[in-house]
């Protein structure tokens, strides 16, 4: 299943140059990428090697020096910040390391803030987030705070977080770091599961057992694609 | 629901703020009762210098008949000009401006003798209008002089509360008696106490009033000492007392622009000194409050800082999940108008039991503090404008803040 679909993702020759006054650092140096609907993508590569600066260009969170970055078609490289969240709300979900769950919310709280950023009704609300966290095994933890969960089900919660208003792609950077390997088996079975209901995801990681459950394996050093092919079973 | 979690949000920064929080709070506090009460004191010491000027009388002018201060037509200057009642009948008729008009006879050296008591208070006699032009109102069950009084030439008399006082003690005066210079008169009211801040001759209070046909009688006078008049519409005024002059200086022929032939103590006048001077101390007091309140606003600013720092990393999140500039910079701003909102209500509150509590025993000294509605109209503007820009620059940092340095960010 190696990304029949048309173009979700489609990244020419991005650039992104950082700027701190006393020295420049060039993170990305022209990346070129497409990832086709349905596609399960893991990005790999050393530390410091680009791969969150990739992420979170194509999450809509940061913006590229130049080149072009189209998503499903569109061209959001020269959007506006209120533009950019609307994106970020309704078409992209962001999976982090450390989970960046809010501590003073329950965790149906955690799941209902992107619906109330969309605007949605609170009937609707209800649902989908009793919904959602019923589908990542957490229905008996709706009122729990993130303090008074595990790891891993604190990466489950933000799973959720990030399905609540039914994006187009879900990403994530390095989502099992923080997770004992059990919890990070856990996570990669749920990613397979969204696989095959029809998602696109994009996973950083570090870890070879994880990149080998993907579909795609796409290598960054210093910047640069180095190798762009599919994952070889194991 | 926006607003139930804008909600939260604000106690839980309440909470683990707490100290900086009731700092914060208690400087809204201090400067709205600041403002408030230095504006409701103002307020009250106003009304009550405004309720005594009307003691004297409202939109009154006194006037001495004097002696003329230029030669006119032939005439010498230092004629003295002598009105009688007739001619002060007359000037009603000529001056239409004028609503109502009295003379007065008087003296300060008839004996008033009760039982035992003899006393040399002040003695007027005047017209029944007098009375409502000088805002004597008789205690009840008691009455000013009225028009059979004067045609029948009544032996009655109306005294002021505290000669009332000082002649019959506790003692019930209606209807007991006076013997002035050996006549025996009746006493037929009291006069209401009531402030009066200024007097041109003995106070109200201690003068005894009698029909100016039974003065005329008994002390042989046949001219006035003083008329009074009153001008409906303060702006007439003017008018009211050239048309008095001009009237005079025909009757008595003098310069109509001798200043001297009638002397007049205008009290609109003085009204319209102390609104002057009320409106400059309002204004002295109002801008002190609100250097006080920026103060206080200063402070929220300084947390409300102090906040978003502290939320950075929220922020970040918040931004990433897709929320926009403005529910960012609403948060903010909804926890500034809290905190403002809630130490103006405090303040307010403190303003109002201060007001509600205050001693009478003060009153005739400051008046009584008085919250009125413009005061609060203007307290709660300067509060609102402090807590928008106490709250819009933080807010809008908090917006402006990148979604990737603000994730990064850790406490
Ligand atoms: N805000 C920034 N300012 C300056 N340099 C940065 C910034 N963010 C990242 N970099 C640099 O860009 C490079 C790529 O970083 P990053 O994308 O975080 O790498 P990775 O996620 O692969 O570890 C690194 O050299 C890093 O130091
Ligand atoms: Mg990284």
């Amino acid at each position: 299943m190696n990304g029949n679909g048309r173009g979700l993702i489609e990244l020419d020759d991005l650039r992104k140059v950082y700027d701190t006054g006393k020295t420049t650092v060039e993170a990305l140096r022209s990346i070129t990428l497409t990832v086709r609907e349905n596609e399960f993508v893991s990005i790999m590569g050393p530390s410091g090697s680009g791969k969150s600066t990739l992420m979170n260009i194509i999450g809509c969170l940061d913006t590229a020096s130049s080149g072009s970055y189209r998503l499903k078609g569109e061209e959001v490289s020269d959007l506006d910040r209120d533009r950019l969240a609307e994106i970020r709300n309704q078409r992209i979900g962001f999976i982090f390391q450390n989970f960046n769950l809010l501590p003073s919310l329950t965790a149906f709280e955690n799941v209902e803030l992107p619906l109330l950023f969309k605007g949605a009704p609170t009937r609707e609300r209800r649902e989908r987030t009793e919904h959602l966290l019923g589908q990542v095994g957490l229905a008996d933890r709706m009122k729990h705070r993130p303090t008074e969960l595990s790891g891993g089900q604190m990466q489950r919660v933000a799973i959720a977080r990030a399905l609540a208003c039914d994006p187009d792609i879900i990403l994530a950077d390095e989502p099992t770091g923080n997770l004992d390997t059990t919890s990070g088996k856990d996570i990669i079975g749920l990613f397979e599961e969204l696989h095959h209901a029809g998602r696109t995801l994009v996973v950083i990681t570090h870890d070879q057992a994880i990149a080998r459950r993907t579909k795609r394996i796409v290598h960054i050093q210093d910047g640069l694609i180095t190798s762009d092919g599919p994952a070889l079973q194991g | 629901m926006v607003l139930r979690n804008y909600l939260r949000q604000f106690l839980r920064d309440v909470r683990t703020q707490r100290l900086r929080f009731f700092m914060t709070l208690f400087g809204i506090v201090w400067g709205t009762v600041s403002v408030t009460l230095l504006l409701a004191f103002g307020e009250g010491m106003h009304r009550k210098m405004a309720a005594d000027a009307k003691g004297l009388g409202e939109n009154i002018v006194i006037c001495w008949p004097g002696r003329t201060g230029k030669p006119w037509q032939g005439l010498n200057k230092g004629r003295a000009v002598r009105m009688t009642e007739q001619d002060v009948e007359r000037l009603r008729t000529e001056v239409p401006d004028i609503t109502a008009i009295a003379p007065e006879y008087s003296t300060g050296s008839a004996r008033f003798v009760v039982g035992k008591k003899t006393l040399v208070p002040y003695l007027a006699g005047t017209w029944p209008e007098y009375a409502d032009m000088r805002s004597i109102i008789p205690d009840s069950g008691s009455r000013f002089l009225n028009a059979t009084d004067m045609e029948r030439r009544r032996r009655v008399i109306f005294i002021g509360h505290k000669l009332k006082a000082d002649l019959f003690g506790e003692q019930e005066a209606v209807g007991a008696g006076i013997d002035i210079e050996g006549t025996p008169f009746l006493v037929v009211g009291v006069m209401q106490p009531k402030g009066q801040d200024s007097s041109y001759r003995g106070r109200d209070e201690d003068t005894g009033y009698i029909p100016s046909t039974v003065f005329r009688d008994m002390f042989g006078r046949t001219y006035i000492e003083n008329f009074v008049f009153q001008v409906g519409d303060p702006t007439r005024v003017e008018r009211a007392k050239k048309g008095i002059i001009a009237a005079a200086a025909r009757k008595f022929k003098f310069d109509p622009e001798d200043k001297e032939a009638i002397g007049m103590w205008d009290t609109t006048e003085m009204t319209q000194f102390f609104n002057t001077f009320f409106m400059a101390f309002r204004l002295f007091l109002g801008i002190v409050g609100a250097l006080t309140l920026v103060v206080g606003g200063i402070g929220v600013s300084n947390i409300m800082h102090v906040v978003v720092e502290e939320r950075t990393k929220e922020i970040g999140v918040k931004m990433a999940l897709g929320a926009k500039r403005r529910t960012i910079m609403g948060q903010f701003m909804f926890e500034t108008f809290a905190i403002t909102l809630l130490g103006a209500g405090l303040g307010f509150l403190i303003t109002a039991a201060i007001c509600g509590g205050f001693p009478a025993q003060f009153n005739q000294y400051v008046g009584t503090p008085r919250l009125s509605l413009q005061v609060s109209l203007v307290t709660a503007g300067v509060l609102g404008a402090i807590g928008f820009l106490a709250g819009w620059f933080p807010a809008r940092a908090a917006a402006n803040l990148n979604p990737v340095q603000a994730l990064k960010y850790d406490l």
